[in-house]
């Protein structure tokens, strides 16, 4: 590893004051960075250290939101939810991700900013244009089992490897942004997520030293909820697909639909076209098969990834059909698929 | 303060602060429970608990522990009295090669914290589960090459019975 030096901060307005290097890096938990800076994908000459960062540790509840520091943990924000029916997917999203000793050090901000775990990433032997631009993709001609199918392009297939950041498409979260500058900006993290494009490195909107204070969850009705996580073994293991749902039927009319998907996009995949499809129209399993068949129109398979569009529309149809039959036994419910 | 706690002994934190916690143990303190197996978060082996909950140790540096407290395998017996988890690991012979064991038990450990404090796990969201299905879950950041895993989680079902919930 190479060296670096390290900042501390406590408080949100020692951002401004910083005196940062060009490679300077935040460190939240560090699961994630100090795994990259061991393999040398990530090189920074500086961190600025979170640990301390008291302001942003806690959840706090509103009238119409929930605020959640960007240092709370995945344990601590999976434990919340799980007590508040309207973030009961959140709470299901956190708990199918990696173990819990590192969801004890994940933070909120962390998770979101996470990197990719594209193979051809964390080998730095093999051409990447994400780790080193205008180096090539490995990834598109050789193993890409794990790889997208939807918002790729010639030059980067790789996925966003969080659950946590497809469960707050769905719930149409908020970041909060603070610039060294002391601006403050607040983005909807479905606008947060760039697709590759021909500039894969650039993986959302953060401007250079821009930290993430906090999310913003609307409070919002979802009905009947569920995270589904298809992968290679029950558990410790990143989505091959995933579908984060919530469902408000009336007779059986669809009345809302709260969705996203996971393990399929270049980003957090927020499934527009499905959801204008089903919105308003009468449920039925031909109604399903119009909504995934909108979000897969421009979907792209490349090999070893072929099984993923049959595999999301299984789960997809899975998913909502559970969500369906619970909410016609169940008609005002709101919260996870299966209570205990 | 650029202290850290190890089984309730402060030390000074390392000069060079690429050093993770599990290199800390090792290189500075000759603490050898905590193992390396991955090096990379991905088996467990380096679980240790940090103010009681269960962390990888290879995966966080020493610096962004600073006036935290770390128990390790070393400080998990009290005296000279076996903690009621290594009696069944014993008990039930839940460990074969044993190099994992250290992180089994630290893990088990704070399970049984989490499950007094009524944490939900991935299992306990979905339909028809047993205990020993949400243990096995609840136990799944810790990998064993043996294949102890059926002893282990008898040895932690032994320990939850005996505690009340
Ligand atoms: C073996 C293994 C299995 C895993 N399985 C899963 C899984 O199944 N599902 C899943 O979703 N995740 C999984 N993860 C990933 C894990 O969830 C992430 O590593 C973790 O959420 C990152 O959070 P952190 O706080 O440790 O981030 P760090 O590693 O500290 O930081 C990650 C990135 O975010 C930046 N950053 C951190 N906080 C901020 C902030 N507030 N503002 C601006 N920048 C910031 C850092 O500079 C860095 O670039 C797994 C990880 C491992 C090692
Ligand atoms: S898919 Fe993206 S991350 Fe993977 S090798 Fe290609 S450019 Fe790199
Ligand atoms: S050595 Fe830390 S998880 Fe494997
Ligand atoms: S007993 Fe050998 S690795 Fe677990």
């Amino acid at each position: 590893m190479n060296p670096f030096s390290v900042q501390n901060i406590k408080h949100t307005q020692d951002i401004t004051g910083l005196s940062t290097e060009d490679s300077a890096k935040y460190i939240a938990g560090g699961t994630n960075l100090i795994d990259l800076m061991k393999l040398q994908v990530e090189t920074p000459s500086q961190l600025i250290n979170l640990s301390q960062w008291e302001d942003e540790q806690s959840i706090t509840e509103h009238d119409d939101h929930y605020r959640v520091g960007a240092m709370v943990t995945n344990t601590a924000l999976a434990n919340y939810a799980y007590h508040k029916p309207s973030l009961s997917l959140l709470s299901q999203a956190l708990l199918s991700g990696a173990t819990v000793q590192l969801r004890n050090r994940a933070t909120t901000g962390g998770n979101l900013l996470q990197r990719t775990r594209c193979y051809y990433f964390y080998d730095t032997t093999k051409a990447c244009n994400k780790r080193q631009p205008g180096s090539g993709c490995d990834a598109l001609t050789r193993m890409n089992r794990i790889h997208a199918i939807l918002g790729t392009s010639d030059d980067c297939i790789a996925t966003h490897p969080s659950d946590m950041a497809v469960a707050m498409m769905a719930l149409d979260a908020k970041l909060l942004l603070t610039a060294k500058s002391g601006n403050e900006r607040v983005v909807p993290v479905r606008e947060f997520y760039c697709e590759p494009g021909s500039t894969p490195h650039i993986e959302n909107i953060l401007e250079n030293e821009e930290v993430i204070t906090a999310v913003i969850i609307p409070k919002q009705r979802h009905g009947s909820q569920y995270y589904r996580k298809v992968r290679d073994r029950s558990s410790y293991a990143f989505a091959l697909v995933s579908v984060a749902a919530g469902l408000v039927v009336k007779g059986n009319r669809i009345e809302k639909v709260t969705l996203g998907f996971g393990g399929v996009g270049t980003k957090p995949w927020f499934p527009v076209s499905a959801i204008k499809v089903l919105t308003g129209a009468e449920f039925s399993d031909e109604v399903l098969d119009l909504a995934i068949d909108a979000e897969l129109a421009d979907a792209k398979v490349y090999g070893s990834n072929n099984f993923k569009p049959d595999l999301l529309r299984n789960t997809f149809k899975s998913v909502l059909n559970s969500l369906y039959e619970h909410q016609c036994e169940n008609d005002d419910y709101e919260g996870a698929l299966y209570e205990n | 303060m650029s202290t850290l706690f190890v089984n309730e002994e402060a030390y000074p934190l390392p000069e060079d602060p690429r050093t993770t916690l599990l290199d800390f143990l090792h290189q500075h303190l000759a603490m050898f429970g905590a193992k390396k197996g991955c090096d990379h978060g991905q088996c467990g082996a380096c679980t240790v608990l940090v103010d009681g909950e269960r962390v990888n140790a290879c995966l966080v540096f020493a610096f962004q522990l600073e006036g935290k407290s770390v128990t390790t395998i070393e400080g998990i017996a009290k005296n000279d009295e076996l903690h009621p988890l290594q009696k069944a690991f014993v008990e039930r012979d839940a460990f074969q090669c044993g190099y994992c064991t250290s992180g089994q038990i630290c893990s088990g450990v704070a399970l049984m914290d989490e499950l007094a404090a009524k944490n939900p796990s991935a299992v306990t969201c979905s339909a028809d589960y047993s205990p020993k299905e949400d243990i096995s879950e609840r136990m799944s950041g810790n990998l064993c090459r043996c294949g102890a895993y059926p002893n282990i989680v008898d040895a932690i079902q032994d320990v939850i019975a005996l505690e009340p919930q």
